[in-house]
């Protein structure tokens, strides 16, 4: 090993280092943008209200574990997954399946666990659920994308497809739980009081750890171990992945395994600070998972985590000004703001 | 015995014919250029060997294996590695990852082979952490080699090492070629820049419009003034 310092490229200090390495390097137009929304988030300060701004790092969180799991598909698969917000509500209903139908049948119930509005059950339901929907997802890639790849199917066609696995998968959950309000067997819990009026419900603190917990585990697979190496590769180049001896169809399945396990996590979490469940709360959930992605640069899941704290953030600070119903809107308008201005998003280009 | 051995191959992209049946050969440690036109097949002859493209008639073998209808995986796995013209490296990942994925179906430790490539390119030693998107193109076609010899393959395949490199660069590209053969590593090269690579060549093929041409030594291909007069430029 060389010493680091002989590399000028690293002369840049350890925190650019360190932002290199994630595949965030500091490029005059990404400064740029990011100074641009610092200033406007500057502007706005004296008449943002912080509890805003924690409730959006909560909402961020979700949707970055939704975000990751899309922008990996679409880095590795080239693939704009408009279902990845049904693999969301499916895991909730999974996991609302779990809680309310089985685990009661062996004497596990209860709700206001801790500090929890949610009890033990959720606990043991969240990695089933996880495990469920990942393994649903590579089911699906083996019956109808795969067989789409094979006929060279271009990226429309592949989209289009996804849409029906949306609308497949939303009938099949109102047909079986109803489309009516479900929630997790809950119990009211006081909030945690900070000064200048910050509210934090225990809740939304066990959301963003887990969150940042998979996270982690996330930039811990993809930087250190063999599959997730293997992933990088097939995301940047599948042809020289193929000669470089990479099965790269067992790359597809883990992609889908660890997409949609992401993806039934945000959707149990999402039911969980919502407090309710309903067919429709994924497909209502794509645009900001969308924009995140989009905003970070498509393909690049360490972007899709900056991008969906910032959708988040925006997403709650609107409803001091406008009605809380337009939030989807708020998101909407920075997704086509950053195609209008800067396609490639804040750190396009590298996964 | 051949190394590898292609017959009558006929390939091409969807409905297009591209390879009309073409056949060349490669004798263990030697090298072999195949030159032509631009659009004579030459780069599909070679996707059609390490299987990127499907065989519709003849046969590939290799270590007396057929291997027409082989997935690239397997070829790889089985030591014929191979270096595409252009996207021959992965841009977001250090050249050590880029290293690290070559030797992917290694089982062994891969650390002295990746210091063994180091030693062969000091050039990649200096910048390891370095992303192979930001090399310059000498640097990444020097890391596109080195990944394909991650594997101690017996046969090495590079579609036109030197396309795009500045003249002194060339030199160096050959110099190295040499320097793998010299190991015992078989190569199969595919060039624009003939009469470098036919004067190191045990063998040369002449293709045109996915047909066989001419094939000689590499020297005689060199002299033939068919051969100078299209290809050499005089």
């Amino acid at each position: 090993m060389h010493s680091v310092s002989s590399q000028p490229q690293n002369l840049a200090g350890p925190s650019r280092r360190y932002l290199r390495r994630l595949g965030l390097r500091m490029s005059p137009g990404r400064i740029s943008a990011l100074l641009a929304a610092g200033l406007l988030t500057l502007g706005f300060l004296p008449f943002i209200k912080l509890g805003l701004v924690v409730n959006g790092l909560i909402l961020g969180s979700v949707i970055a574990l939704g975000a990751i799991g899309l922008t990996l598909v679409y880095g590795i698969l080239k693939l704009g997954n408009f279902a990845h917000g049904d693999y969301m509500a499916l895991g909730a209903y999974v996991a609302f399946f779990i809680v309310d139908g089985v685990l009661p049948r062996v004497g596990i119930e209860g709700a206001g666990l801790g500090p929890f509005t949610f009890g033990f059950p959720v606990l043991i339901a969240l990695p089933l659920a996880a495990v469920v929907v990942a393994l649903g997802a590579i089911a699906l890639d083996w019956l109808i994308y795969r067989r789409l790849r094979d006929r060279a199917a271009s990226t429309a066609i592949l989209m289009m497809a996804s849409l029906g696995v949306a609308i497949a998968i939303r009938g099949l959950v109102q047909l079986i739980w109803s489309g009516e309000t479900q929630h997790y067997p809950r119990e009211s819990r006081q909030v945690y009081h900070l000064p200048m009026d910050v509210r934090i419900p225990p809740d939304g603190l066990f959301v963003a750890v887990l969150a940042v917990i998979l996270v982690a585990g996330v930039y811990a697979l993809l930087t250190y171990t063999k599959i997730g190496k293997a992933m990088r590769a097939t995301s940047d180049n599948p042809t020289l992945a193929l000669v470089s001896g990479i099965n790269t169809g067992r790359v597809v399945w883990w992609t889908w395994g660890i997409g949609g396990a992401l993806a039934a996590v945000a959707g149990v979490l999402l039911a969980v600070v919502q407090a309710q469940l309903l067919p429709i709360m994924g497909w209502k959930f794509l645009i900001p998972l969308f924009a995140a992605v989009i905003l970070g640069g498509i393909g690049n899941p360490y972007g899709a985590l900056i991008g969906a704290l910032i959708v988040g953030v925006s997403m709650e600070l609107s409803t001091q000004w406008i009605n809380p119903s337009y939030k989807p809107a708020v998101a909407f308008a920075i997704m086509i703001g950053v195609l209008l201005a800067r396609p490639r998003g804040i750190f396009g280009d590298a996964l | 015995m051949a190394l590898l051995k292609a017959s009558n191959v006929v390939a091409g992209y969807g409905g297009t014919e591209i390879l009309h049946g073409v056949s060349i050969k490669v004798n263990a440690g030697d090298v072999v250029t195949i030159i032509g036109p631009n659009g004579c097949g030459k780069s599909t002859l070679m996707k059609a060997i390490v299987g990127l493209v499907s065989v519709w008639a003849g046969s590939v073998h290799f270590r007396g294996v057929d291997i027409s209808d082989q997935d690239p995986e397997q070829t790889v796995r089985n030591g014929l590695c191979y270096v595409p013209q252009t996207d021959n490296v992965f841009p977001s990942m250090t050249i050590r990852e880029n290293l690290e994925i070559g030797a992917f179906v290694r089982r062994d430790n891969h650390q002295f082979r990746i210091d063994e490539m180091f030693d062969l390119f000091p050039d990649l030693r200096r910048s390891a952490r370095r992303k192979a998107g930001t090399l310059s193109g000498g640097q990444r076609q020097m890391l596109a080699i080195a990944r394909a010899l991650m594997l101690d393959p017996v046969l090495l395949l590079l579609d036109e090492p030197t396309a795009g490199l500045a003249p002194a660069l060339v030199e160096g590209v050959f110099k190295r070629i040499q320097d793998i053969n010299s190991t015992g590593v078989a190569i199969l090269l595919v060039e624009q820049n003939a009469r470098d690579s036919l004067r190191m060549s045990d063998r040369g093929y002449v293709l045109s419009g996915g047909v066989n041409q001419l094939q000689d030594t590499g020297p005689a291909l060199l002299d033939n003034p068919e051969v100078g007069r299209v290809y050499l430029g005089g």
